[in-house]
């Protein structure tokens, strides 16, 4: 099991709670169970989102892997000019 | 390997300075940009453009401009897709209206002629019948809830309810409690602050060249900094297949951001398709701005909190940025790096995206950074005054890094933030004295940087010379850092070795040239694809030895056996084995596809030294020193090259640079002459300092570069300025006539 910590403004979308947990071993297989355990996550991380995973951010690999200590962020997709 | 243990390992060629291989096509005008390419039986294409901030469009007449001599074709709405939802939805109705023209130069049709002049000729034909509807330009303005409303429905689940309908997007990122942090400080200041949008400022318009015919297969030849980013999008918005369009990226006179989307493209497509002839489209620098880009403008509120001896307690943002009449303006970067350089017990960042009615915002170097530094930096700036502490020493008690919490959520890997503020406070810029009416600013920067999508081929000649193809184009050097790279693996000289931006048939998806991400991922993809060459290189040479390919090694360019017992052969070079890969094997290519995803963040701090003209208020850069950390330099000229660029951009955005908006909602500086960048004269010699701090992630340590360098020059040159005149600035850019409203307002009260 990994705790995954939201960004403030997804909160309302997972029962208001900074951090949630996931059993997960990659970042696709993360995605796919938050939005199974909170629907309301679905537009938001179809709109896209990046994992930063102990530090080091992924902008879009869904078959990163993850470790159940691992530091999990969620952040908004990555882009730049 | 790790490849963390890579990058401390000694260079041969990485790190030296050859001269650019672009560099005589330049200069002697042999280098093919987007207007240079012409077709036999080509047309010309002009495109009429909304005179309106916001007006509905009742009906388009295009019969007389049809009938018109010379004209072929003439495209609406209706002859593009029909079926988008989205943002592939927001960009086909940003290159042409549907039923509102949503800004001034909005696009409501094109014409093909068969000259320039004719197909301008015609736009005075077209007859639109418009209903002109209440505008709003201004960020804050569009937030009332008497502001005209742009657009219904567009808001996402993010909004909280209640919110005006321009109101599109939410954001809020941080940790702690900045309440009980506000509490812990001796000083606590709050200030509001605004940006105005700048344009990206290319030299090279927007050009483009299509040949389509009536079975939707395609040729496309334009100026971007993502050829497939726009062969992907034109077949959405034609309604065509992807594979089917093959695009080819010409040589580009700047992009900035500003050529990560497409404008023309799909209506020259368009047309050609309707015509069954090529077409040519150039913007004039009027429709570039008026029709592209800008970056957002904005306006942020930031409360920062701080003891006697400089410990930040905490900061809180409020970021509202404007993105044009569509969703996506960047603030939540604003928000984000805000206060990335700081370790911080509580802060909280908000962001509301809004939209207006202006051009659809394109991303500009670092997109939203520039903004959230420009408050923050400049409100720790005026709270180091307040409490007579040395600005670079505050920044180094409250710095960023290795295992800090990043005030965007996860802890800070390997970073080099410190390494810049102390280079910053040992450099002879910081220390030298000023005159009575000039002032040192001081500011960070921070970037997160880019990966993406990146394939690369490298393929072996006869002679022993290497072709590598990427498919990003080279907008900052890239070609030089990529040969330089590519020659450092294979152990071969860098004359050896040609670069070449490959076309959409050749490779596969290429993410675009964006995100500071060229070098680190082209270049990681490079180095993949060398290694894959000399695995095959040694399988040759192992073969013609008859001994294991894992008895071979590769050094220095030759495949060597790898020790006594492998044999006693001859050390063979990549020249002699490719000379004779025809008749041991036949041709060796080495490839490598990849989402990499290790492209390490970067921070830089930046000295200015300014004064301003207390009669005149013009303001007057004196010094400027950049210091960067590049996790590795792979071509130093160009990186410094990149360090004041960033910087003279920054310049300009500081001091001279913004949208003019009339009553009327119309763009009032669409041209040079009224919109001003700086110049030679405007600018000193911009010093450049180059720390390396490796990348983990990347196999030399490689970071981008060209997006953090635009981080700290609104704050830095605000605190400069606001130094020089005593009197604190809080609204960009900082042109005379402000300049002298503030001293005023001082003065007088």
């Amino acid at each position: 099991m990994v705790d995954v910590v939201l960004w403030a403004s997804l909160r309302p979308f997972a029962n208001d709670q900074e951090t949630v947990p996931v059993e997960a071993s990659t970042v696709g297989e993360l995605l796919r169970k938050l939005v199974v355990a909170y629907p309301g996550l679905e537009p938001h991380i179809d709109a896209g989102v990046s994992v930063a995973v102990d530090g080091r951010i992924i902008a879009s690999g869904l078959t990163e892997p993850i470790n159940p200590a691992s530091e999990v962020v969620l952040m908004q997709r990555l882009k730049g000019g | 390997m790790p490849l963390d243990e890579a990058t401390h390992k000694e260079f041969k060629v990485v790190g030296t300075r050859p001269l650019r291989p672009d560099g005589v096509d330049k200069v002697t005008g042999r280098a093919m940009f987007g207007a240079d390419m012409s077709a036999p039986g080509m047309l010309h294409a002009a495109i009429l453009r909304s005179p309106h901030a916001h007006a509905r469009i009742v009906g388009i007449d295009v019969s007389r401009a049809l009938a018109a001599s010379g004209v072929k074709a003439v495209v609406t709405r209706p002859d593009f897709a029909g079926d988008l939802k989205g943002e592939s939805w927001n960009v086909l109705e940003n290159v042409m209206a549907s039923d509102r023209a949503l800004y001034d130069g909005h696009a409501v049709a094109a014409v093909a002629a068969t000259t320039q002049l004719a197909a301008r000729d015609a736009l005075k034909l077209i007859d639109v019948e418009y209903q002109p509807l209440p505008h709003v330009t201004d960020v804050d303005e569009a937030m009332r809830k008497e502001a005209p409303t742009i657009r219904e429905g567009v808001a996402d689940a993010s909004v909280p309810k209640g919110m005006h309908p321009n109101v599109v997007r939410y954001h809020e990122s941080g940790h702690g409690d900045v309440e009980k942090g506000f509490q812990e400080a001796d000083l606590v200041l709050e200030r509001k602050f605004r940006t105005e949008a700048a344009h990206q400022g290319y030299i090279e318009p927007h050009a483009c060249l299509a040949q389509m015919g009536p079975d939707s297969k395609g040729e496309l030849w334009c100026c971007t900094q993502g050829h497939f980013n726009v062969a992907k999008v034109c077949a959405s918005l034609l309604g065509i297949d992807a594979s089917q369009l093959r695009v080819t990226a010409s040589e580009i006179g700047g992009g900035f951001g500003g050529k990560t989307t497409v404008f023309i493209e799909p209506v020259a497509l368009a047309l050609s398709r309707k015509t069954n002839r090529p077409v040519k489209i150039v913007m004039n620098r009027a429709e570039v701005f008026r029709a592209t880009g800008p970056t957002s403008s904005s306006s942020i509120n930031v409360k920062i909190g701080m003891t006697k001896n400089g410990r930040i307690t905490a900061g809180e943002g409020e970021f509202r940025l404007q993105g044009g009449a569509f969703p996506g303006s960047p603030m939540e970067f604003a928000a984000m790096c805000a206060f990335a350089p700081y370790s911080l017990e509580h802060v909280r960042n908000v962001g509301w995206d809004v939209i207006c009615n202006r051009p659809k915002q394109a991303a500009y170097r670092a997109p939203g950074s520039p903004m959230g530094a420009f408050a923050v930096e400049s409100v720790i700036d005026e709270l180091c005054n307040e409490l007579g502490l040395d600005t670079i020493e505050v920044r180094l008690k409250n710095a960023s890094r290795e295992g800090t919490k990043a005030s965007f959520g996860p802890k800070f890997d390997r970073i080099g933030l410190v390494e810049t503020l102390e280079a910053a406070k040992a450099h002879p810029h910081y220390s030298a004295s000023l005159k009575s009416g000039q002032g040192r600013g001081v500011s960070c920067g921070f970037w997160f940087n880019h990966s993406g999508e990146t394939a690369v081929s490298l393929a072996l000649s006869e002679d022993g010379t290497v072709s590598v193809s990427v498919g990003t184009p080279d907008i900052g050097g890239s070609r030089a850092s990529i040969g330089l790279m590519a020659a450092e693996a294979l152990g071969i000289d860098y004359e050896k070795v040609r670069t070449t931006i490959a076309d959409t048939a050749t490779l596969g998806y290429n993410d675009i040239s964006h995100g500071s991400r060229v070098t680190y991922a082209s270049g990681l993809a490079t180095i993949k694809a060398a290694s894959d060459t000399i695995d095959k290189l040694c399988s040759r040479a192992a073969e013609e030895w008859g001994i294991d390919r894992e008895a071979v090694v590769w050094e220095e360019g030759h495949a060597r056996p790898a020790g006594p017992n492998a044999g006693d052969f001859e050390p063979m070079s990549l020249a002699r084995i490719a000379s004779r890969m025809g008749r041991t094997g036949g041709p060796i290519v080495g490839h490598y596809e990849t989402t990499p995803e290790g492209a390490g963040v970067s921070f830089a701090t930046h000295l200015v030294d300014a004064e301003v003209d207390r009669e005149t208020g013009a303001t007057k850069i004196l010094r400027y020193t950049v210091v960067q950390d590049a996790g590795k330099a792979i071509h130093p000229s160009y990186v410094e090259g990149q360090y004041q660029g960033g910087a003279a951009q920054g310049i300009g955005w500081a001091l001279n640079e913004e949208y003019i908006y009339g009553e009327d909602g119309r763009l009032q500086n669409a041209g040079f002459l009224d919109y001003r960048i700086p110049v030679a004269s405007d600018l000193p010699m911009i010093d450049t300092v180059i720390i390396e701090v490796p990348n983990p992630g990347h196999p030399y340590g490689v970071r981008g570069v060209g997006e953090t360098s635009i981080c700290p020059p609104l704050a830095a040159i605000a605190n400069a300025v606001s130094n020089a005149a005593g009197v604190r600035l809080t609204e960009l850019p900082m042109s005379p006539p402000r300049i002298l409203k503030a001293l005023d307002e001082a003065e007088n009260g």
